[in-house]
């Protein structure tokens, strides 16, 4: 069955189109990222998903039931936020029971889920403190802990590690990872960092200006990507673009290639001249300019190269993308 | 911190200012409650001393207290204030919701409009609300001054609140919502607990004027059983005769509650000043 379907969804605010004609399947149990740069709609697709913007046009569907003018609390969701958004006159244990409550659970399933929740969470120390007595990640805990209370059809995530430090940020991305193996609910998860898509995902949504660009498992994305937008945003350093005529191809023609299918070779057919470097230890990423277009080239293990050198690259050839003026993938 | 602030120079002229401010700011004060105590021959002889076994006298309590029902002008003055700053701070504020949470159409006019009343002083309506008052039979009632206080106080409430109720938190409220809370608990529960400061200073900005006001309740409401503090004051001023014991002691009462009321928000008050300021 599908946890969520969307068809045809359309989302303007006056005259301006946010959300254009948007096709989305969600399966169960499956974990979906969307991931876009910022502006590009996803937040307002979440949005829309969890009931908080109605459509201008389109169908949701959340469990085959369509959901176009359910309010968000009836909808089988639950959500966390960026802002963690926790009620500030309310203590942990509240602040996750309050939902339940509102559905008229009883007493004893309240207490129940409020436990399994915090003992999953590692949040039984803190259950009776207030959210100004808790640390960024605690709270960020608290938030999910709200959410998986309500055993909820579907879990939306909005951002919500972007207000960790960078070692936080890992620890709750294995937390949210390990969570939906342990729930095995469906969730989408909307972020605008293509390192979070990448790890989490059972399937990546990539969003621009409003409209989906692709669909795909991350390798499927990463491997084959349908248009230069896509290709440059999935990956870390980012894909190299530049003319083919630089390497001796057809003028109108972009070649695309990434940092670390690049290697140091003496008779490589590129040629550049070093401006940076960046020794990682594990890899080191040299930054050159060929003629007037920076590439960057990942190298795996420690090389001494100095900026102002210059240097030549190899490269595999069926490792290239070759695009066309319009981006879209050849 | 910078420099300027720990240089000691700085910092004894800053309080140096703020005394002086302060001793300015509530010599009348000082002068009306220490004349209150004395007679009224050494009122005139030596207004600035403090009152000693001679002068001291308490003619003028004795008189404000047998003249005239002074408690009943004080239940009244006390009631019209609180109720109307009740109303003030509850309509203010879900006007204020609705402006800053739902679009719909005309909101930015419905703003404006409610904004318009802080421009125009609401006494150029007196005769206007007078002939209502007298149409539905609420004059020399205290619902008459508590419907115009309210009217009074209302644009400025609507114009701070709204202001501070779109800097709580998008995601508060919409977490209460996937949460299943009503608009009316987000409303009461969520949002109003963080704009308290706000709320605070609207009270105290309305609160004053109010209780001070002495227009309204003499055309409104000049009844025996409806007189407020202020106007129940004016018996002791004649157009010949002043009993200026009796006026400076029913002044240094009526100090009292608008005191007793300003310490209970000025904490919020304080907060709700600087909280523009600093995060």
């Amino acid at each position: 069955m599908t946890a969520l379907t969307l068809t045809n969804v359309n989302k303007s605010f006056g005259t301006v189109e946010v959300l254009k004609d948007i096709n989305i399947d969600v399966e169960d149990g499956e974990f979906v990222v969307f991931v876009g740069p910022s502006g590009c709609g996803k937040s307002t697709l979440l949005r829309v998903i969890a009931g908080l913007e109605d459509v201008t046009s389109g169908e949701v569907r959340i469990g085959g039931e369509l959901m176009n003018l359910t309010p968000p609390s009836k909808r089988g969701i639950a959500m966390v936020f960026q802002s963690y958004a926790l009620y500030p006159h309310l203590n942990v244990r509240k602040n996750m029971s309050l939902a339940l409550k509102q559905e008229g659970q009883s007493k004893q399933v309240i207490e129940e889920r409020v436990a399994k929740a915090s003992k999953m969470l590692n949040l039984e120390p803190y259950i009776d403190r207030y959210p100004s007595e808790l640390s960024g990640g605690q709270r960020q805990r608290v938030a999910i802990g709200r959410a998986i209370v309500r055993e909820p059809k579907l879990f939306l995530f909005d951002e919500p590690l972007s207000n960790l430090d960078a070692a936080l940020r890992m620890n709750t991305r294995l937390e949210i990872a390990n969570l939906h193996q342990q729930l095995d609910a469906s969730m989408i998860y909307v972020t605008h960092d293509q390192t979070e898509a990448m790890t989490l995902a059972d399937k990546i949504v990539v969003l621009r200006d409003g409209r989906v660009e692709q669909v795909g498992s991350p390798m499927e994305l990463y491997n084959n990507p349908a248009n230069q937008f896509v290709a440059g945003f999935l990956g870390a350093p980012s894909m190299n673009f530049f003319p083919s005529s630089l390497i001796g191809e057809r003028a109108d023609i972009t070649t695309g290639i990434r940092p670390e299918d690049l290697f140091l070779a003496d008779e490589g057919p590129i040629t550049a001249n070093v401006t940076h470097v960046e020794h990682l230890g594990g890899d080191t990423n040299v930054i050159a300019m060929m003629q007037d277009h920076q590439i960057t080239a990942r190298l795996f293990g420690q090389y001494q190269v100095d900026a102002g050198e210059t240097v030549r690259f190899g490269y595999t050839p069926n490792r290239t993308y070759r695009f066309d003026q319009h981006g879209t993938r050849l | 911190m910078n420099k300027a602030r720990q240089n000691p120079l700085n910092t004894a002229a800053m309080h140096g200012a703020l005394i002086l401010y302060t001793l300015i700011a509530l010599f009348p004060v000082f002068v009306i409650i220490i004349n209150s105590f004395k007679t009224r021959r050494s009122i005139f002889r030596e207004p600035l001393a403090l009152p000693d076994a001679e002068s001291f006298s308490l003619i003028g309590y004795q008189t404000v207290m047998k003249q005239g029902d002074f408690f009943l002008y004080f239940q009244n003055s006390l009631i019209v204030t609180v109720v109307s700053l009740a109303f003030v701070l509850l309509f203010g504020a879900m006007a204020a919701f609705a402006l800053s949470e739902y679009k719909f159409k005309g909101n930015t006019l419905m703003g404006l409009y409610l904004a318009l009343g802080i421009m125009i002083p609401i006494r150029i309506g007196t005769v206007a609300i007078l002939e209502m008052m007298v149409a539905t039979g609420l004059v020399n009632t205290l619902w008459a001054l508590i419907l115009v206080y309210t009217a009074q106080g209302l644009p400025l409430a609507v114009f701070i609140l709204s202001e501070f109720m779109r800097q709580v938190s998008d995601d508060l409220k919409n977490a209460g919502r996937v949460d299943g809370l009503s608009e009316y608990t987000i409303f009461f529960r969520l949002v109003l607990p963080l704009v308290r400061p706000a709320m605070a200073t609207v009270a105290v900005f309305n609160m004053i004027p109010i209780w001070n006001d002495l227009w309204f309740p003499l055309i409104l409401a000049p009844a025996e059983e409806t007189k407020t503090l202020t106007l129940g004051s004016q018996v002791f001023i004649g157009q010949f005769v002043t009993d200026w014991n009796a006026v400076l002691s029913a002044l240094s009462m009526a100090i009292l509650p608008v005191l007793v009321l300003y310490v209970i928000f000025s904490r919020q008050l304080i907060r709700g000043i600087t909280s523009g300021a600093v995060k």
